[in-house]
């Protein structure tokens, strides 16, 4: 480690003013502040300061995904074992997987950070690297067959239109995974929907199988009227998005975020509560038919109530708002299931509508603490 | 006074940067989004627009000083009426089809703020004749976005131009282009390179 820091000390002339290297100082900076905690202290004022900073919070996002892209990796070799008939070993289904996946998640990266780091350096900004979250978010939140380049269209839509445009990191209203994911739902929905989408169907350097022509993989959301529950929903043996499949990778992924304090337990909580509520009150109405539980375990539920819906950015900031968010993204997440038959997944567009309303709830919470506390003053 | 001064000159170019309908005053939005989602009715949209816009504007400009200024909104909603009326019957007479995906939006040209918005702002206190510049520098104003996003929108959307088919891939249309939500996005770029390269602060 100590040898990174030299060598980082010894480049680092050469990316300051008037250095042969300054024209590439954002990308020098983004990596240095990457890889060290900048020493940099404040020198007017008094400043509170975390011990951890953004980057270091990003990281641990990145650390909780690891189980679910782990395991959405896996997946992604058993359904194409099961579609294709092959008597895969797990480290063949594990490869196979593995091979389908990176391609996404190099893609995403490739094009998000691009965009980030070369905006930076046009505004002669710092790199702020929001996008080391969003880059891993997005590729499991997209069906494996999805082809590379509309994927890259959709991350340089989500950076552009939905993060940079607004200020960039910190600044953004919508989640930008879950925009690119809406740009990607409505703009190639032949490719995001249906029964061709999930599973992937040609081998890929020996690996897999070859998937015959016509197999259904669709997913359970899709036809629930004839699904039947079983454990293999909560293990996340089941087509579906790369990463939201395993309820025990996820909650896995919870549990860090629980325990470093990164993500709000409330706003976790009570995206639950919403949605249990809703699936109890939609089963005792007979509108679905499937029990409550197979709505919490079934879907992105579990990958968006943990990962997108805590979002520190989009999400409200107020203690009292969090609960109210958390819980209309829930009962907004079931609703859109239940009630529209266009759309048999919900979490997506839940989240997005409740991004938007986060501000105005966190302005009635605060008006309605000043309120409150105006009148313990007997100010009227 | 010559047809082309300096004054005049600029009552027909201000439109078209400096004082532009859309890019800068940010009206007529609504029909710009619906009509745009393919070329074709993108051009009639901006023609009828130009059209109505500039004779509406002369219209108003000759009888400015018979107006008791009380009623004088209701006076230039009769003769906008009017024009709209005259436009939608011939694009229903000679463009069936197209006025057919117009449907109420040539009729709802008559609600067109920037229509309103220079009948108030030029017609009431110029003459004709600028009036008349004004009016179809504000129309081509209009129409150009119109021309714009409605390109992009079908040549991305559909993969075709005018009808034409140009790319013949069913991957290659993107759903998100035939949608208003993206005319939207479009236009905002749009206003966003204006700023950028065009726009000059007087």
């Amino acid at each position: 480690m100590k040898a990174i820091r030299n060598y980082l000390n010894k480049i680092k002339p050469n990316f300051e003013e008037g250095g042969k290297l300054h024209a590439f100082r954002s990308l020098f900076d983004g990596f240095e502040t990457f890889l060290y905690v900048p020493n940099t202290t404040s020198t007017k004022g008094v400043h509170i300061h975390d011990a951890i900073d953004s980057k270091r919070i990003m990281s641990m996002v990145v650390i909780a995904l690891m189980p679910a892209m782990l395991f959405g990796m896996y997946n992604v070799g058993y359904q194409n074992a099961i579609a294709s008939g092959l008597d895969a070993s797990f480290m063949d289904m594990f490869i196979f997987g593995f091979l389908a996946v990176l391609p996404k998640i190099l893609v995403s990266y490739i094009v998000g950070l691009g965009i980030e780091f070369a905006w930076a350096q046009w505004k002669g900004e710092e790199i702020q690297e929001g996008f080391l979250v969003s880059g891993i978010l997005i590729p499991l939140i997209v069906p494996v067959n999805l082809p590379l380049w509309m994927l890259a269209i959709a991350v340089a839509f989500a950076v552009v239109i939905g993060k940079e445009i607004f200020g960039g990191t910190g600044m953004n209203i919508f989640n930008p995974a879950l925009m690119a994911r809406a740009f990607l739902f409505f703009a190639y929905p032949q490719k995001m929907t249906g029964d061709q989408a999930w599973i992937a169907n040609s081998p890929i350097f020996g690996f897999g199988g070859q998937v015959p022509d016509g197999f259904s993989g669709a997913t359970p959301l899709s036809h629930l009227d004839s699904y039947a529950f079983n454990m293999d929903a909560v293990t996340g043996l089941i087509p579906g998005s790369i990463g939201e499949t395993s309820v025990i990778a996820i909650a896995i992924g919870a549990v860090i975020l629980l325990y470093t304090g990164i993500a709000s337990w409330k706003t976790m909580f009570s995206v639950f509560a919403g949605g249990i509520l809703a699936g109890l009150l939609f089963e005792s109405l007979e509108m679905t038919p499937i029990h409550w539980y197979e709505h919490i375990v079934l879907g992105g539920f579990c990958f968006g109530a943990v990962f997108m819906a805590t979002d520190p950015v989009t999400s409200c900031r107020t203690e009292c708002g969090k609960w109210i968010y958390g819980f209309l993204i829930g009962v907004v997440a079931i609703v859109v299931r239940v009630m529209n038959p266009g759309f048999p997944e919900g979490m997506m567009l839940a989240i997005l509508l409740m991004n938007m309303f986060a501000p105005t709830i966190d302005y009635f919470v605060v008006d309605r603490n000043i309120t409150k506390r105006l009148k313990r003053g007997g100010n009227k | 006074m010559a047809l082309l001064s300096k004054q005049n000159k600029e009552a027909f170019t201000n439109p078209l940067n400096l004082d532009h309908p859309i890019l800068v005053q940010v009206l007529g939005i609504c029909s710009a989004l619906a009509v745009t989602s393919q070329l074709k009715p993108a051009i009639v949209m901006g023609l009828a627009v130009t059209v109505i816009t500039a004779f509406s504007n002369v219209i108003i400009s000759i009888i400015r000083n018979t107006i008791p200024n009380r009623i004088r909104i209701v006076v230039q909603l009769v003769v906008v009426a009017a024009l709209v009326t005259i436009v939608s019957q011939v694009l229903k007479a000679y463009v069936y089809d197209v006025s057919v995906q117009l449907s109420v939006y040539v009729g709802l040209i008559i609600t067109n703020c920037i229509l309103m918005g220079r009948l108030e702002a030029f017609a009431m206190q110029n003459k004709p004749w600028p009036s008349f510049l004004d009016g179809v520098g504000n129309g081509i104003g209009y129409a150009m976005i119109l021309v714009v996003v409605g390109a992009f929108r079908e040549f991305f959307g559909r993969g075709s131009l005018l009808g034409f088919q140009i790319i013949d891939c069913k991957d290659f249309n993107n759903g998100m282009m035939t949608m208003p939500a993206m005319a939207l996005i479009l236009v905002g770029c749009v206003i966003w390179i204006h700023r950028a390269y065009f726009y000059k602060e007087k």
